[in-house]
């Protein structure tokens, strides 16, 4: 009895030790599998990688109803987690279909059915990785990744700047905006360039993020519909004594009238104890942008 | 002990057809099921879509298969409504007739392994290694508890199962490595090592269809023969054995344990016509107990 209660613990624990060994290897494998190789995404609707693959049977039901056929599972010995859906950008990229079959689709909800506006999907964040080679920033006019946007002049706008090379044209920067972009890829795809200029990243690889401590000034003054410093403080110019320097109205004397002898009148300012001409005429008489610009490039001397 | 090859006998008896009759019928069934998903990708048309982990059929029927719906939900997912329903029919359907039918009838990898089960019986092949067949519930184990501790269905990452039948409709890339692995583990490693010893996949099946009424008999134990060619035939011979042989213990002749396949080997290599398929409602007591005794033996 004893030697085959001996033995029964002794198979237990031969057993649980080998099958132990390889649930660790499998474990391990299941680390590496979920990252996702940056080229890589998830048909629209897929949640954060990990969640993905704890939801996602793996039945490719979504690459079956994808209408452009742009989605295929994951084989083996590819560095994706074996038969789960992806597409990749620059050879194939999501055509944003309005009614969004794969999602439809998908038996489990790894692609969320909560997703009814394809335009609110996240697959990725574009962006313009390299400066040095998109034809715009050479100055030219591509603008293919613009034109092809799904969500043209909302998640890729234009902006004009100075053409600093020849002096006289004008760079149409492509800026992609994260609050729009999908992630779809059509820029990525649609880049004429031998390599890509513009790719998609996974959002965490692509999107900074403030300190969770961060107040931006303005933004919270939005919110609060005014200022959050009380009271607010207009702004004054440091003067010489007996001199108001105001924004729009100019130069005025202020306070006390002045002891004679302290430049006031070398500077043309008249006395208002002696003249009473109006306040507001008094900058017409300083030449050069106001005594203020005057003051504050003598100053450092 | 006859002399010659197994089921010789049989076909002496009973012709060959009648000596092969649940064997073709089997491999009709797995044929079929291949040929349903098959068609969709091979000639475009679209009854059956998806594999062996979720099916849908004619926008109709959805098909769920409970051991990777299992896994999800311990990776802590709510699978929606078609996941739900198709798991509910898939589970019916095995309770009824038994979880292992999906091994003998409908898994992919049966006919691999098969195979490779014929061949070392007639290559002589003999020996090996030795491993419980209680490690299948180990490994099935295993898997429940990594989808649990990792959020991720972590045996589908390596399912040979899975991988065949996914291959098969989706592109197959390296994975006839892994299943030419289990065919050659089968064939010279152990026999029937993966689907008799390891596949998690087949431990979950038995365990859903423990209760199944539809069973293999041994209907007329009486005219045994002891010619032994359905304990060499059978996948799980330790199923057979208190059955056929203990009736005097006051063992039924039902075969009522959880890991027969149903596949009715037995009751075609039999000369003697001594199983038949059966109903059969009474708990798996009494010869539970002796199928693992015999394991342990």
């Amino acid at each position: 009895m004893t030697t085959a209660r001996r033995q029964f613990i002794f198979d237990a624990a031969r057993m649980a030790c080998g099958v132990g060994l390889l649930g660790l290897g499998l474990g391990l494998y299941v680390k590496q599998a979920q990252a996702l190789p940056s080229v890589v995404f998830r048909p629209p609707g897929a949640g954060a990688e990990k969640d993905f693959l704890g939801a996602c049977i793996r039945c490719g039901l979504c690459v079956r109803d994808c209408p452009p056929q742009i989605l295929a599972l994951a084989k083996p010995e590819q560095p994706i987690a074996t038969g789960t859906p992806y597409f990749i950008a620059r050879s194939g990229p999501c055509e944003m279909c309005e009614n969004i079959p794969c999602v439809k689709a998908c038996p489990t909800g790894a692609l969320d059915h909560k997703l009814t506006d394809i335009t609110k999907a996240r697959m990725g964040l574009a962006v313009l990785v390299d400066h040095e080679t998109c034809l715009n920033f050479l100055g030219l006019r591509c603008d293919v990744c613009y034109r092809v946007c799904p969500l043209i002049d909302k998640a890729i706008t234009l902006e004009p700047r100075h053409n600093e090379r020849t002096g006289r044209h004008t760079i149409f920067e492509p800026v992609v905006h994260s609050d729009a972009c999908t992630g779809c890829g059509k820029c990525e795809a649609g880049c004429v360039l031998q390599i890509a200029a513009i790719k998609v990243y996974p959002t965490a690889l692509a999107k900074g993020e403030l300190g969770s401590h961060y107040r931006i000034g303005w933004e919270e003054k939005r919110k609060a519909g005014g200022s959050l410093v009380a009271p607010e403080i207009e702004h004054q110019y440091n003067m010489p004594e007996g001199l108001k320097y105001e924004h729009g109205k100019g130069l005025a004397p202020s306070g006390p009238p002045p002891a004679p002898g302290v430049g006031v009148d070398a500077l043309r300012v008249p006395n208002p104890g002696r003249n009473a001409a109006p306040l507001g005429g008094v900058p017409q008489n300083i030449p050069g942008g106001g005594l203020a610009d005057r003051l504050s490039i003598e100053a450092p001397r | 002990m006859n002399a010659g090859r197994i089921g010789a006998d049989a076909i002496a008896a009973k012709g060959r057809w009648g000596a092969h009759k649940w064997l073709i019928l089997r491999r009709s069934s797995q044929l079929a099921i291949l040929a349903l998903f098959l068609a969709g990708p091979w000639f475009g048309l679209w009854i059956v879509k998806g594999n062996l982990n979720f099916s849908y059929t004619l926008g109709l029927l959805p098909l769920t298969d409970p051991y990777v719906l299992l896994q999800s939900v311990l990776a802590g997912h709510r699978p929606e409504r078609n996941a739900l329903i198709g798991v509910a029919i898939v589970a019916a359907f095995y309770l009824l007739v038994g979880g292992r039918v999906f091994c003998a009838w409908v898994c992919p990898v049966n006919p691999v392994t098969d195979l490779a089960a014929w061949l070392r019986n007639r290559l002589g092949i003999k020996g090996g290694a030795h491993i419980s067949r209680h490690a299948r519930f180990w490994i099935l184990s295993m898997t429940l508890v990594l989808a649990l501790a990792t959020g991720s269905i972590a045996w589908e990452l390596v399912n040979p199962v899975s991988m065949l039948h996914r291959g098969l409709f989706f592109g197959l890339g390296l994975a006839w490595t892994v299943v030419l692995a289990v065919f050659l583990l089968d064939l010279f490693v152990m026999n029937r090592a993966w689907c008799g010893h390891l596949c998690p996949v087949g431990a979950f099946y038995s365990l859903l269809g423990r209760r199944s009424p539809l069973r293999v008999a041994a209907t007329r134990r009486s005219a045994c023969n002891d010619c032994n060619d359905c304990f060499a035939v059978c996948p799980e011979p330790l199923v057979i054995k208190a059955p056929l042989k203990d009736g005097d213990k006051g063992v039924g002749p039902t075969i009522v344990s959880a890991q027969c396949t149903n596949c009715g080997r037995c009751i075609d290599v039999c000369a003697k016509d001594v199983f038949t398929f059966g109903i059969h409602f009474a708990r798996p007591v009494s010869n539970q107990a002796g199928a693992t005794q015999a394991a342990s033996k």
